[in-house]
């Protein structure tokens, strides 16, 4: 037999291999997300004490694992809000917290101080940080105490924020975060499912084609 | 040189490529698919085991049988460092001289296939096969 009739055909099997066992893979991951969202004692898909953005009357929910310090999350969230603009009453986000990066844990509970003071200031104060994330979370050196004089802006009681980001509470949102992050296996930010499946194309439109599916499934007449 | 020892050293070096790319394949599905962070250590293996990957698909055509010189050093580094890392999952190194301190650790123990089977032991096997094949390869040239 020709010699590279014999390499071209062991490469092509070994590559469609690779193919075959990624897909093997994936359903298998999905299968898993899918028994984890039907346990319905203690779903991470039913987490009512995470921070929503959106009505809690909308019937699909985007559950998106984010990290402040993480720069594909900034570059994402506009997208993500993008997408809840355009499905207002339709569409709901609850976000998750992933601590991965060094110092992010400090911004998280800065987050959840502000959310004690209303939803308007959270909004206003998570947008301030994934804005000033170049500054604070500086690869190198990231330094969260910086963020505190990006808020003068966001309308934050910052004395009472520095006191609340403490509260047993926010450490316990954070715990059960960190039990839903090993439930789900999620290892990269941002991580996102919609309505309990995991966002298949990580790009802004497969979110908008995967919500708009979502949409068609839960508001069927 | 004739020709049935001609094909006896294309199929030792076919056998070298085989095995080059599938370990290249299975690492990149570790890291890719499964999302596996690569540790220090596994890089350095990589660095010996993706290039062998290329080397011997030169190597094959036409026939080249020099490619043996330049891809041996390789796979000893590769083999040296698997061999290193293996002991440290085995603990018979202590943790404190592992050079990855930061980061993904070396010496946690993320796979095991089949029981005792890990990454650092597939690869291994995986280059001292390759070791083998080159040395059989080298032998002919010289006989």
């Amino acid at each position: 037999m020709n010699k590279s009739v014999i390499v071209g055909g062991a490469a092509v099997l070994l590559v469609g291999a690779f193919v075959i066992a990624t897909n093997l893979y994936k359903g298998q991951q999905a299968e898993k997300v899918s028994q984890v969202a039907a346990s319905d004692t203690d779903s991470p898909f039913n987490r009512l004490d995470a921070p929503m953005i959106g009505t809690i009357m909308a019937k699909v929910e985007i559950v998106e694992f984010f990290d402040p310090a993480c720069e594909s999350c900034r570059a994402f969230y506009p997208h993500v809000k993008a997408v809840l603009n355009a499905h207002k009453n339709q569409v709901r986000l609850s976000l998750r917290y992933a601590a991965f990066h060094k110092g992010s844990d400090y911004v998280v509970k800065i987050l959840e101080a502000a959310r004690m003071q209303g939803p308007d200031i959270y909004l206003a104060t998570l947008e301030a940080v994934l804005d000033g994330q170049p500054i604070w979370a500086d690869h190198g050196r990231p330094n969260p105490e910086l963020v505190w004089s990006m808020l003068g802006k966001t309308g934050l009681n910052i004395e009472r924020a520095r006191k609340d980001m403490n509260d047993p509470k926010i450490l316990a949102r954070l715990k059960q975060d960190e039990a839903d992050i090993v439930k789900l296996d999620v290892r990269r930010t941002p991580t996102l499912f919609i309505n309990g499946k995991l966002l298949r194309e990580f790009s802004p439109d497969g979110l908008a084609s995967q919500v708009a599916s979502e949409i068609r499934l839960a508001y069927k007449p | 040189m004739n020709d049935a020892a001609h094909s006896r050293q294309w199929n030792l070096l076919f056998v070298c490529w085989l095995i080059a790319a599938s370990a290249t394949l299975g690492s990149l599905f570790f890291s890719e698919v499964m999302e596996r962070v690569p540790c220090v250590l596994c890089w350095y293996q990589r660095i010996a085991m993706f290039p062998l990957a290329f080397i011997f698909t030169v190597g094959l055509f036409p026939l080249d049988v020099r490619c043996v010189r330049y891809a041996l050093p390789i796979a000893l580094a590769g083999w040296v460092t698997a061999l290193y890392h293996c002991l440290l999952y085995l603990g018979l190194i202590p943790e404190s001289m592992q050079p990855c301190t930061q980061g993904v650790s070396c010496a946690d123990v993320k796979i095991e296939l089949i029981g005792f089977v890990t990454i650092p032991l597939l690869s291994l096997l995986g280059f001292t096969l390759i070791i083998a094949l080159l040395l059989a390869v080298r032998k002919g040239i010289k006989s």
